[in-house]
């Protein structure tokens, strides 16, 4: 009996220490996308790093939790009259989590670095409006020469090769981030590793176990310290989206980062507004080939187009996912005109179909005479769906379609490599909020994206004067004709704008919808 | 049979070899690389990445240096994964595979063995049959609808168990049931065929004349003959099962490797998948030379000398 009391006494104590060590501490449960590839802001390419790296260091600029643009290291900026020089004031009180101060200097190494070819970044280019830099990621020139040049601790001057509006967006992006040089110097490759990495964020890395989890605690050092008001931050990473949402409901995690889409209904009859589906910064399309003989035709591609049932595919298969009418997805910035509107969007379901057949018989293909065209798509079950809903659609009308069907790896690398084919799938998530992320791919000297070998020199025209344009709205016109043009001739096919899927407990303050799905977690706070 | 064992050791080697260099080479005949994915790649960059892994070299020079690493010990940079080497990835996540693999193994091999006893000492009963119902649903009923059903029934429902992760023993019940359960199944349906075999063998019936008590003559005599079949089964299954399982690591979130079988393949993580084929390959030589070992040791007609 003694023992029984003294071991239950000493159980208390035990117990009630635990509980005041833990007391106030507040650590968020984070479903994240999946693991990171990598913590290196220089090789990083997926949104599950974009949501972690976000946390541990502060760029230029930031989001806020709206996904506007906001001072982050830089606490003002000017810009020169011709949109090509940007003069940074960084503010006097960042620091690194070691405690160093944040300088101008650690911005030059940073972007030195992403574009040193040796790097192996894999988001280089997104950087290449800043003068000399694409030269540098080359091999042709040395890093000095690059557009980057810190005159002092807390101004940096940023050149760039032609005026580019969305130049700020672009900084937000995890590429843009800092890096402590002495750490970079010290341990190499192995600077992202926990105990080396030193960052500027609101969080600084305590662990990192591939496939597990991955710990953020609270950076003493932050400037806006006072403000944070988590201790530490948790991403695990979920390759299966229902094991996330059975994570939420047994109270694992506080939000998963997307859902399976068949669960989204059932979902919201029980939770309701924990279930978040919002407009994201993304095309679901499929490429024209316009090399091929059919295809050619640009009645064709129309009548294929008003054909296709798109508020079926977001209703039926794609569920939260919404009907596609540009390219360009709503509510991206600086468009101030928005996309063009296309005529046959307007007509009802019926009467599109008999404006295609009309169309096609006019050139001999009927049910009775049908074409065949090949479909290739990447393994998915919901690729797998949309496909054969479109090819029922098409039958209709007189075009049958054959599938061709590989992983994505192989998918992407026929793509790339200009291999055979008639129409393909693929999907653009935006880089930046800007028009032109989407409308470049088909300009005609972009090899990497142009499936289509779409080759009008009237658009490249556009394309060149918009992105020559300072004024915003006389840019924002241009790139609307730009679109105008892109939805007459078809290169892709839009068919659905993407959207973001998230589960967010009711406790969770400081999550505000929007477009890039962006949610940093310093300003994230949790309710008892 | 120290001599024997060390003998198939040695004997294994080119066996491996052949292995790694056949895999190799396929990996590399699939289209599409590391680096083709949704999002295409420029030019430039993706010639710093070809640079980078030495990609740009020719094949015989990679699978050279590949094999140069290798019998350093170094299983090369993960193509994906790029803040770490296969080595050490694979380092992080055996140990866990393993673990649950090992537990779920012993469970399966206990509760197995004791159902097909059971069921073969009350042939044609309903004991029999309960034991043949439970072994047919565990075989039929595959993995991915046991381990989310489990999940759903005791951690979100009765919210007895955690639903996902690794580091609590709690963790492990659920993913180790899910494991275990078709290879209960299997394993009472090897022992109770057998052991109604064995029950009927000239050396049982002499233990039974001699007047030996029931349980000895069951436990001692005939399930020694019994077990054969399913510890030759074990040694395949253990190799699959200790390299983990790419359904109940996904379900529960859990850190193993058994993931890297597939997803290294998609990805075309070369240096990835060439970890993997390594580590089975050596996991199915192994436990297949222990079960040969273990014949010896059970069956008292083999012998290796």
């Amino acid at each position: 009996m003694k023992i029984g009391r003294i071991t239950c006494a000493a159980l208390s104590v035990s117990l009630l220490a635990l509980a005041a060590g833990t007391a106030g501490a507040v650590t968020y449960q984070r479903g994240n996308d999946g693991n990171p590839e990598t913590l290196d802001q220089h090789k990083t390419s997926t949104v599950a790093e974009a949501n972690i790296l976000r946390d541990l260091y502060e760029g230029l600029v930031v989001y806020n939790t709206k996904a506007e643009v906001i001072p982050g290291v830089a606490e003002s900026w000017e810009v020169s009259d011709d949109g090509t020089v940007y003069t940074f004031h960084l503010r006097d009180d960042a620091k690194w989590s070691n405690g160093d101060p944040v300088v101008a200097g650690d911005f030059v190494f940073s972007l030195r670095r992403i574009m040193t070819p040796e790097t192996g970044a894999k988001y280089a280019n997104i950087l290449y409006p800043i003068a000399g830099a694409e030269a540098v990621n080359k091999g042709e020139a040395a890093p000095e020469t690059m557009g980057v040049e810190a005159p002092d601790d807390h101004t940096l001057v940023i050149t760039l090769a032609q005026a580019t509006p969305y130049f700020l967006e672009l900084l937000t992006h995890q590429t843009g981030l800092p890096l402590h040089p002495a750490s970079v110097e010290q341990f190499g490759a192995d600077f992202v590793q926990p105990g080396n990495m030193v960052s500027n964020g609101a969080f600084v890395l305590e662990s990192n176990t591939l496939n597990d989890k991955i710990a953020l605690v609270k950076n003493e050092n932050f400037h806006d310290a006072a403000n944070v008001a988590l201790d530490g931050v948790n991403f695990l990473p979920f390759e299966e989206r229902a094991t996330c949402v059975r994570a939420w409901e047994a109270g694992e995690v506080q939000s998963c980062s997307d859902l399976p889409t068949e669960d989204v209904d059932r979902l919201r009859a029980e939770y309701g507004d924990a279930v978040r589906v919002v407009p994201y910064l993304g095309t679901y399309y499929y490429a024209f080939n316009h090399d091929d003989e059919l295809l050619s035709d640009p009645e064709v591609r129309e009548a294929l187009s008003m054909v296709i049932d798109r508020q079926f595919l977001a209703d039926e298969i794609f569920e939260g996912m919404l009907p596609a009418e540009s390219f360009v997805p709503p509510g991206i910035g600086n468009y101030s005109t928005g996309s063009p509107k296309t005529d046959y969007f307007d007509m009802s379901m019926l009467d599109r179909e008999d404006k295609a057949i009309e169309i096609l018989s006019a050139k001999g293909i009927t049910p009775e005479t049908p074409a065949t065209i090949e479909l290739m798509y990447n393994t998915s079950e919901n690729h797998k769906n949309v496909a054969t809903a479109i090819a029922e659609m098409w039958a209709n009308v007189g075009v049958n379609v054959e599938f061709n069907v590989r992983d994505a790896s192989a998918h992407y690398a026929h793509l790339r490599d200009k291999g055979d084919f008639d129409v393909a799938r693929a999907g653009w998530i935006g880089d930046y909020s800007d028009p032109q992320n989407f409308l470049f791919m088909v300009e005609s000297d972009n090899d990497g994206f142009n499936y289509a070998n779409y080759n009008n020199p009237e658009y490249d025209g556009l394309m060149d004067a918009a992105a020559a344009e300072i004024d915003l709205d006389k840019r924002a016109a241009l790139l609307q004709q730009a679109e105008a043009l892109f939805m007459r001739d078809l290169p892709f096919l839009p068919l659905l704008y993407y959207s973001s899927h998230s589960l967010v407990s009711p406790k969770i303050s400081g999550w505000d919808d929007n477009i890039q799905n962006v949610h940093p977690s310093r300003f994230i706070s949790i309710s008892e | 049979m120290l001599v024997y064992a060390l003998r198939r050791l040695v004997g294994a080697i080119p066996t491996i070899f052949i292995i790694i260099t056949a895999a190799f080479f396929m990996m590399r005949v699939a289209p599409g690389g590391p680096f083709d994915q949704e999002r295409t790649l420029e030019a430039t960059v993706m010639a710093n990445l070809n640079k980078t892994f030495g990609l740009d070299r020719p094949l015989y020079e990679q699978y050279g240096m590949y094999l140069g690493n290798l019998v350093r010990g170094d299983m090369g940079p993960s193509f994906i994964y790029r803040d770490k080497r296969v080595h050490e990835i694979l380092a992080e996540g055996l140990p866990i595979s393993m673990q649950l693999g090992m537990t779920a193994l012993l469970l399966a091999l206990a509760v197995g063995t004791l159902l097909g006893t059971l069921a073969a000492l009350r042939q044609n009963t309903k004991t029999d049959y309960a034991v043949i119902a439970v072994a047919t649903f565990g075989i039929t009923v595959p993995n991915f609808v046991v381990a989310p059903v489990l999940s759903l029934v005791f951690a979100v429902i009765l919210s007895w168990l955690p639903a996902q992760g690794w580091g609590d023993w709690r963790q492990m019940i659920l993913p180790v049931i899910a494991l275990a359960l078709p290879q209960v199944a299997v394993i009472a349906r090897l022992v109770r065929g057998s052991m109604i075999e064995a029950l009927r063998s000239d050396h049982v019936r002499t233990a039974r004349a001699y007047g030996l008590p029931s349980r000895m003559v069951v436990v001692k005599h005939a399930l020694r003959a019994a077990i054969l079949p399913a510890v030759s089964y074990l040694g395949p299954a253990a190799a699959a099962l200790l390299t983990g399982s790419i359904v109940v690591e996904q379900v529960f979130n859990l850190p193993g490797i058994g993931r890297y079988f597939v997803q290294g393949a998609l990805n075309r993580d070369y240096t990835l998948v060439m970890g993997t084929v390594v580590i089975v390959a050596v996991f199915v030589v192994v436990f297949n030379l222990i079960v040969d070992l273990l014949y010896a040791m059970l069956d008292p007609r083999v012998r290796y000398d």
